[in-house]
């Protein structure tokens, strides 16, 4: 029987945490991913679970320590926001090209500048070419239940590679909803044992992790890299089924709201899907014929299934919460674009940016992006791209 | 997965290459001949040492081998000429010469 609750998303993902009982977390503060070191220690303090936490002095050293312990052999993680990733990002990308299958939690928050401590996903997009895979949540229930999978999908020795689970700042990680929690025991049963093939720590087994490569090695090496993050696809998939027969709750690489039908789809990530499937219920009381395409798994990009996704629509909204700084639209922009034209799939697409810093995005936004979509298609009107969402 | 590293060369495919370029066993920088890259050679002169032994552990490579307390010659597959053990011996009994001989 499920357990019901109410909690706020780091509650949420630290209680989480707890159930999985890593070996070893070094973590540093910062807004708003705090309470997930603080929660856990809180956890250590009180005898409930016998991670080994390490104070650390900075970011750089929480991902270099994450990334030591887990080559050691210890199942390894680390939580962070904003300038706290940006501060790791040399050791985000030798954590995947070393093939170490650690987890970082990551609550989105913008970069600076100017500075602000509010929701964006500039933190998660600016680690896009890492080669972390990166899953986000729209809501507690599935940062809790993302942060459950992260490990076995991980840890598949199809994958080897790190995994990063998102949440929205703040909007996610500081609201209370109600969530449906797992027994400890079914989710140390899914997790399961961390068990490496190869680790430092192995008397009579001596490896070398990271080894200094030179150019007849590296590309090759950036290749298998590239072939795991391929692979993982079918992993997260297959991951995500057992995780539906144990949970009950169902995942893939992005969820399909009321677009079977759609002439209008509205491709989103994060907190804000929840506000565009509201806008959604409340157009088709209307008739308007909408929908929302939910990004859960950005890393691998699902290119081809969101191809086949759109296919059939009219146009699609693509919204980015966060900006690009190429002149041509945020990163969702960019990607989304590129999938469609390499699938032949030629519908209208308008890039928009929302959300950036915490700025609202409502309902009320929600439906004057469809409507804007309607009187393109329609009225045949001029559509600015990569246009400002409740810019003054 | 455990591959001997020896059957590796630059001219194995990427999917024979061992994860993430993991080595599988201790010690194997001895194989890769890093005294390619010296652009200065010490030239050492037997008959001026003393066998103060000041040298061998300031090398940073480990280039100077020692036997029954007594240093030998230079390891040339591995020293980079770096010059350490010539200042720091008392006795003039390493030369730095130009060039990697």
């Amino acid at each position: 029987m499920a357990i019901k609750e109410r909690m706020s998303g780091n509650e949420a993902v630290s209680y989480a945490i707890r159930q999985v009982n890593p070996d070893v977390m070094p973590a540093f503060p910062i807004t708003p991913s705090t309470e997930i070191p603080q929660m856990v220690s809180t956890y250590i303090a009180n005898g409930e679970m016998d991670t080994e936490f390490i104070p650390v002095e900075s970011e750089h050293s929480s991902m270099s320590a994450a990334i030591g312990a887990e080559a050691a052999g210890a199942r390894s993680l680390t939580a962070t926001s904003s300038a706290g990733l940006a501060l790791m990002w040399e050791e985000l990308l030798l954590a995947a090209s070393n093939r170490l299958p650690l987890v970082l939690t990551l609550v989105n928050r913008t970069l600076s500048g100017p500075i602000n401590i509010n929701c964006d996903h500039s933190d998660g997009m600016g680690a896009r070419d890492t080669g972390w895979i990166q899953i986000y949540a729209e809501n507690n229930q599935e940062a809790y239940d993302n942060f459950i999978q992260a490990y076995p999908i991980a840890e598949d020795t199809r994958v080897h590679l790190p995994v990063m689970i998102c949440q929205d700042g703040f909007i996610t990680s500081h609201a209370v909803e109600n969530i449906e929690l797992l027994e400890d025991d079914k989710v140390k049963n899914f997790v399961g044992e961390y068990e490496p093939e190869e680790f430092l720590l192995n008397p009579g087994k001596p490896i070398a992790v990271g080894p200094y490569s030179v150019s007849n090695y590296a590309m090759e090496a950036k290749k298998n890299q590239e072939i795991a993050m391929e692979n993982s696809k079918e992993v997260i998939l297959e991951i995500a089924k057992k995780f539906k027969d144990m949970a009950g709750r169902e995942y893939g690489l992005f969820e399909e709201y009321k677009t079977q039908d759609a002439d209008y789809i509205m491709l989103i990530m994060g907190s804000a899907a929840g506000t565009a499937k509201q806008a959604v219920d409340e157009l088709r009381e209307q008739g308007k014929k909408v929908g929302v395409l939910k990004l859960r798994v950005f890393r691998p990009f699902p290119a081809k299934e969101i191809a086949e996704a759109l296919k059939n629509c009219k146009a699609a909204a693509i919204m980015d919460r966060c900006e690009s700084y190429n002149g041509n639209g945020g990163p969702l922009g960019s990607e989304v674009t590129a999938g469609l034209f390499y699938h032949k799939v030629n519908i209208e697409a308008v890039n928009y940016i929302y959300g950036l810093a915490g700025r609202d995005f409502t309902i009320s936004d929600v439906n004057s992006v469809f409507a804007e979509l309607e009187d393109m298609v329609v009225n045949g009107k001029e559509v600015e791209q990569h246009k400002y969402i409740r810019l003054r | 997965m455990r591959t001997d590293i020896t059957k590796i060369n630059e001219k194995t495919p990427h999917d024979r290459l061992t994860e993430g370029l993991m080595v599988f066993n201790g010690g194997t920088s001895k194989l890769f001949k890093t005294g390619e890259w010296r652009t200065n050679t010490p030239v050492f002169h037997a008959d001026l040492c003393k066998q103060c032994l000041l040298c061998a552990p300031v090398c940073p490579d480990g280039s100077i081998p020692v036997k029954d307390s007594k240093r030998l010659e230079f390891d040339m597959d591995h020293c980079k000429g770096c010059g350490i053990c010539a200042n720091v011996c008392p006795f003039g009994a390493i030369e730095m010469k130009e060039g990697n001989i």
